[in-house]
């Protein structure tokens, strides 16, 4: 079967359907369009898809469009959409699997400083088994370009006794290190 | 009463002010709080959002941490209970999700629900009793906006929240201490999570119109249980806006009369002042 989309005629890839409904754990084809998601959604007029077109893409197959759109990444997990889908679709968990997805073909992220985030975030927790700001920030920083953004609100933060100079390290981080290596492998 | 304890990486952080608060209401409480020795992060939204076995995995070896100590453990950052009671419905409800984490951390999971959102613990467990029996100095004259946000409410299977729309467990307690709850809107509405940094303006936007809505139905503050939040409304904000912004545990601080609280509300980026003298003065 094809769809016509504006770049033309499209097979339907329904192995991208059957992934992503096994990875979310979501019964996909149950949604029905009402759009109860979408009108709820805090950050719909930041991506480019609204939350049940993503939906209804899954259900078309559109796996291009959708794992190289913004819409993936500026969603914050917030679980609104799926409180309210009368069919029970929790989609964040659908937002989920279509990041990683993103992720794991080597796709450039649609939102290319919230991927750079998460990853700084997380190696700064894979280092120490917590959490540490201001390395985490800084790495961020030198790596997004955004040098002086926050400047000025950082240093008040500083002091005010709330960003830590040093990591805490964990005794568990070698176990922390484990699991990082057993997540990140296909 | 003994509970384990879970501060989360923020409480030794940007929520210093929340930590020592949660310490010391829970003090006056006669509770005991124990914390994990060895507590791991539980991966925040960058794990969930980016790959599904860290997201399990980070927390489960807490939740295996918490299973020796056998206690219930209360958390207090909104993020961090939702990461740890996710990993424990998860491991309880699929089981080769338990068997995984089994193997891979090398122990075995008894099921034992343990993990507790500290609010509802408070009020739940508790119990408002015990806390109005603590009040010395009754909040009478503020009226508060309780905000709860995404991630102590939403999903509802796992939050075991009453209610996804209008929960209302953080408006009995601010009751108990003395406050009037208003009507509002917004208590559930997300604030931008995570994306603080890497997407600061959309992050005003919400939390500007969540200050926005708490003035609107006559607030004179917004008060919270989770660090992000009150890092994003406190730092994210429209230029001119002075809504102060406090977590539950500072306003139980000063309804008990502790002496501390003081020190807590120095470390706020949003000036409380006006609500402090208000107090003082009722
Ligand atoms: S709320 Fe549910 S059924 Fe309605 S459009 Fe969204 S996903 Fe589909
Ligand atoms: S989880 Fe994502 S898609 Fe759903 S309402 Fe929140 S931001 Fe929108």
């Amino acid at each position: 079967m094809y769809i016509i989309t504006e770049g033309g005629p499209k097979a339907l890839d329904l192995n991208f359907t059957k992934e992503v409904k096994q990875r979310s754990g979501q019964e996909i084809e149950l949604c029905f369009q009402c759009q109860k998601c979408a009108s709820g959604c805090p950050i719909a007029e930041y991506g480019e898809i609204d939350t049940n077109q993503v939906l209804r893409m899954i259900q078309f197959g559109l796996k291009d469009e959708l794992l190289k759109s913004k819409a993936i990444w500026v969603c914050v997990g917030c679980e609104t959409c799926g409180a309210r889908c009368p069919n029970g679709i929790r989609i964040a968990a659908v937002m989920d699997a279509l990041r990683e997805m993103a992720i794991e073909q080597g796709i450039t992220p649609g939102e290319k400083d919230i991927n750079l985030f998460h990853q700084c975030f997380l190696d700064s927790v894979k280092s120490h088994g917590r959490a540490h700001e201001s390395t985490m920030l800084i790495r961020y920083k030198l790596k997004s370009g955004h040098l002086m953004e926050d400047v000025g609100v950082g240093l008040k933060m500083f002091l005010k006794g709330k960003l830590a100079l040093f990591p805490h390290s964990v005794p568990s981080k070698t176990e922390v290190k484990r699991i990082f290596e057993w997540a990140r492998k296909k | 009463m003994k509970l384990a304890y879970y501060p989360g990486c923020s409480l030794e952080a940007t929520a210093k002010e929340y930590g020592s608060s949660v310490r010391s209401v829970c003090k006056a409480l006669d509770v005991d709080l124990v914390e994990i020795p060895d507590w791991t992060c539980c991966g925040a939204t960058s794990a969930h959002a980016t790959n599904h076995r860290l997201a399990v995995g980070l927390p489960a070896l807490t939740i295996k941490q918490m299973q020796a100590m056998d206690l219930d453990c209360v958390v207090p950052c909104s993020a961090c209970f939702n990461r740890l009671k996710t990993a424990e419905y998860n491991m309880t409800n699929d089981a080769a999700v338990r068997q995984e984490m089994e193997k891979l951390l090398n122990f075995k999971y008894d099921g034992k629900p343990r993990v507790y959102d500290l609010l509802a613990y408070m009020v739940e467990k508790i119990g408002l009793p015990a806390i109005t029996k603590k009040v010395q100095k009754p909040l009478k004259n503020l009226k508060i906006a309780c905000y709860y946000g995404c991630l102590s409410v939403r999903p509802a299977e796992i939050t075991g929240i009453d209610s996804t729309e209008n929960p209302m467990q953080m408006d009995k307690l601010v009751k108990a201490l003395g406050a009037t709850p208003v009507n509002w809107s917004y208590k559930v509405e997300c604030c931008g999570a995570g994306h603080s940094v890497a997407k600061s303006a959309m992050v005003t936007n919400l939390s500007g119109r969540i200050l926005a809505k708490a003035r609107e139905a006559g607030a004179d503050l917004v008060v919270n249980s989770c660090p992000l939040c009150q890092t994003n409304l406190e730092m994210r904000r429209p230029p001119g806006e002075d809504m102060p912004v406090f977590f539950f545990t500072e306003l139980m601080g000063l309804a008990f009369g502790i002496s501390e609280a003081g020190n807590w509300l120095n470390k706020h980026l949003v000036d409380p002042s006006k609500v402090l003298s208000a107090i003082q003065a009722g």
